[in-house]
């Protein structure tokens, strides 16, 4: 029982030389670095997808290992995502403001930068006073924090008033499903301060950097976001190896037995809750920009509902099957939504695969719940030739209890 | 009361206005093995729930130790770590996990979320392992998952758990449920063992099992001590011979 960490989890090794040799593939083809074979576009899908992947592992922390099915966790995402995305928003409205200000006769005061960038920022949607929501916003370093701390936050609340009430399964889930619309909807809104449907745009341009051609800012994100889902990986694979991990499998098989054992399940739902909103916040913070723009709709509870789909495909309860999962669903549905995909022409139908495609995932979802609730990453258990045992036991009542597993099964 | 690890006084609950506990008033001695005994339906479980918190009950007081701290009230993580164990009447293991990993979970250390992240297998803790799974009998199978075991060995994983806790205070819950004649003989030694150190509260159907303990049983009826005393003394009660042992 001493051996190291990486030799227990040998997958992890493994993993994360993948994830080096990928990043370092794409940057060797890429056009800000390498020999320009693939188009910055794709080198930013890459990216965003790598973000995806971060925030799958994430979910299979609170739902494959912790039992949590959580339909929240895109709403942490996105609220990563916009806390970046205000501080990019502002920065770069600042530049162009002064800019073009420094051409008047008189030399702006300081209010007058702030009331020009407000008109910019806000004008869309009929203001131009900063809401109070805005008042970090001119901070790189207190928009990082709130990228993390907003997030973990809200989970924190969210989760002890659920938790500590036993508000267990799908309770639950639809519980963080209402978190999700409510905040979905609070957010379209124009007076919440977000600019309502229109999100934060232009994220793509890091203020300051304008020089910087976006071939260039690309692979640093997606340097940035192979970091993150590198560390995030090593951080929850290190989390579910040893006693905790023990424990937060043993509260998504049997809570009541892990209570009396004088473990305070409440506290560990929290903290992996919390923890896991925190990660999400990260990855939705490196995807946005890579995206170019938030809004409501990303928010909307479908996201997170794919999130699950994700992981469930993947495979639930390995921090490698989340990632497969993500990444093989969301390149997949690129490609299919995308109208990349030849249509199938049957004849007296044709089928466009725009539209078909949700109905080939939802299906899909339903055979692999169905046929393999193991996922994709089921499949190493073929190569490995581990097999889990088969579970039983526990469905004998207390009256067949007097016979012994294989009476009672004949 | 002087001397008394556990005692339950005037303990009244009722579910949909059916009394499951009426009026139930008991005591249990530091270093005492006690059978509970009575038909389906007597309060035996529901007694066992009420002492570690998972029911509430309507009236009454459950006070534990030297202090006489009042149990009702608090969380069931909170009793179980005063030091009352519980075992259920199902066998229930974490299947997916493997011995080893089942039994470190529950011993005895420090219960919290960030102690517990930090934690890594001390020496002593890891000894502490191999002795109990030699005490169950499951000392050369330590890596395998509990959930291949059979049931007999489940059972006496989750007493090895159990006792991996170190509580004051062990309440078992039909602990020769679909065991064979020599596993009943190995989980009554496990469980006498046991009973020297610290208080063992068995709920048993099985009249030879609780004859094979040897020790005071209490029959519960409607919710209620019905009568108490040896095994022998109890089953010459016309009261008893009447709701119980006459079906």
């Amino acid at each position: 029982m001493t051996r190291s960490f990486v030799f227990r989890n040998p997958s992890v090794l493994i993993f994360l030389a993948l994830l080096a040799l990928f990043t370092l593939g794409v940057t060797a083809v890429s056009e800000g670095f390498g020999v320009g074979l693939m188009s910055t576009s794709f080198v930013k899908t890459l990216g965003k997808t790598l973000c995806l992947a971060l925030v799958a592992v994430a979910m299979d922390l609170v739902w494959g290992y912790c039992g949590i099915l959580s339909l929240g966790h895109f709403a942490f995402f996105g609220l990563g995502g916009y806390m970046i995305g205000m501080w990019l928003m502002y920065e770069r409205t600042r530049g162009i403001v002064e800019t073009s200000l420094a051409e008047a006769p008189i030399p702006p005061t300081p209010q007058e930068v702030v009331d020009a960038i407000g008109n910019q920022i806000f004008g869309v949607v009929g203001s131009s006073d900063f809401p109070l929501v805005w008042s970090f916003a001119d901070s790189l370093t207190i928009q990082l924090f709130l990228v993390v701390a907003l997030p973990g936050l809200l989970a924190l609340i969210f989760g002890w008033l659920a938790f500590r009430s036993r508000v267990t399964g799908v309770y639950l889930s639809i519980l963080t499903q209402a978190m999700t619309l409510a905040l979905s909807l609070y957010l379209f809104q124009n007076d919440s301060g977000l600019r309502g449907n229109n999100g934060l745009s232009g994220l793509q341009n890091l203020p300051g950097l304008n020089a910087v051609p976006q071939s260039t800012v690309s692979v640093w994100f997606l340097w940035a976001s192979a970091l993150a889902l590198g560390l995030g990986y090593l951080l929850a694979a290190w989390v579910v190896s040893g006693k905790f991990g023990s424990v937060v499998r043993g509260i998504r098989d049997n809570e009541a037995r892990v209570r009396f054992l004088g473990y305070s399940v409440e506290s560990y739902k929290l903290v992996i809750f919390t923890l896991t909103a925190m990660i999400a916040g990260i990855a939705g913070a490196l995807y946005y920009p890579q995206a170019g723009i938030i809004n409501p709709a990303e928010i909307a509870p479908i996201a997170s509902i794919y999130l699950a789909v994700w992981v469930a495909i993947g495979g639930r309860g390995r921090l490698y099957g989340a990632v497969i999962g993500a990444v093989f669903v969301s390149l997949i549905s690129t490609w299919f939504t995308g109208g990349q995909a030849p249509d199938v022409n049957l004849g007296f139908y044709t089928v466009k695969w725009v539209d078909w495609w949700l109905i080939v995932l939802g299906l899909s979802f339903v055979l692999v719940t169905l046929f393999a609730p193991k996922g994709i990453g089921g499949l190493f258990d073929l190569i490995a030739d581990r097999r889990r045992p088969d579970r039983h036991g526990d469905d004998l009542g207390p009256d067949q209890g007097s016979l012994r597993e294989k009476e009672a099964v004949e | 009361m002087k001397g008394q690890l556990l005692e339950v006084s005037g303990v009244s609950v009722s579910f949909d206005g059916f009394r499951a506990i009426n009026n139930l008033s008991f005591t249990i001695g530091p270093a005492e093995m006690r059978a509970i005994i009575g038909p389906n339906g007597a309060g035996k479980t529901t007694f066992m729930d009420i002492v570690t918190g998972k029911t509430r009950p309507d009236a009454g007081r459950v006070l534990w130790g030297e202090k006489s701290i009042n149990l009702i009230g608090m969380n069931e993580a909170r009793i179980a770590r005063e030091g009352i164990g519980r075992k259920f009447q199902r066998p229930t293991v974490f299947e997916d996990q493997s011995i080893q990993d089942n039994l470190l979970m529950a011993v005895k250390n420090k219960r919290g979320p960030f102690p517990v992240l930090i934690y890594r297998p001390a020496a002593q803790d890891q000894a502490r392992v191999e002795e109990l799974a030699a005490q169950i009998g499951l000392a050369d199978q330590l890596s395998r998952k509990s959930g291949e075991l059979s049931h007999g060995q489940k059972q006496w994983l989750e007493i090895g758990m159990l006792l991996a806790q170190e509580p004051r205070l062990l309440l078992v819950d039909e602990p020769a449920a679909g065991m064979t004649l020599a596993e009943r003989e190995h989980t009554t030694d496990i469980l006498v063992e046991a009973a020297r150190t610290r208080a063992v509260v068995v709920v048993e159907h099985d009249m030879d099992f609780v004859r094979r303990l040897n020790c005071k049983v209490t029959v519960l009826h409607e919710g209620a001590v019905l009568a108490e005393g040896s095994l022998d003394h109890v089953t010459a009660n016309q009261q008893v011979i009447d709701v119980y042992l006459g079906r």
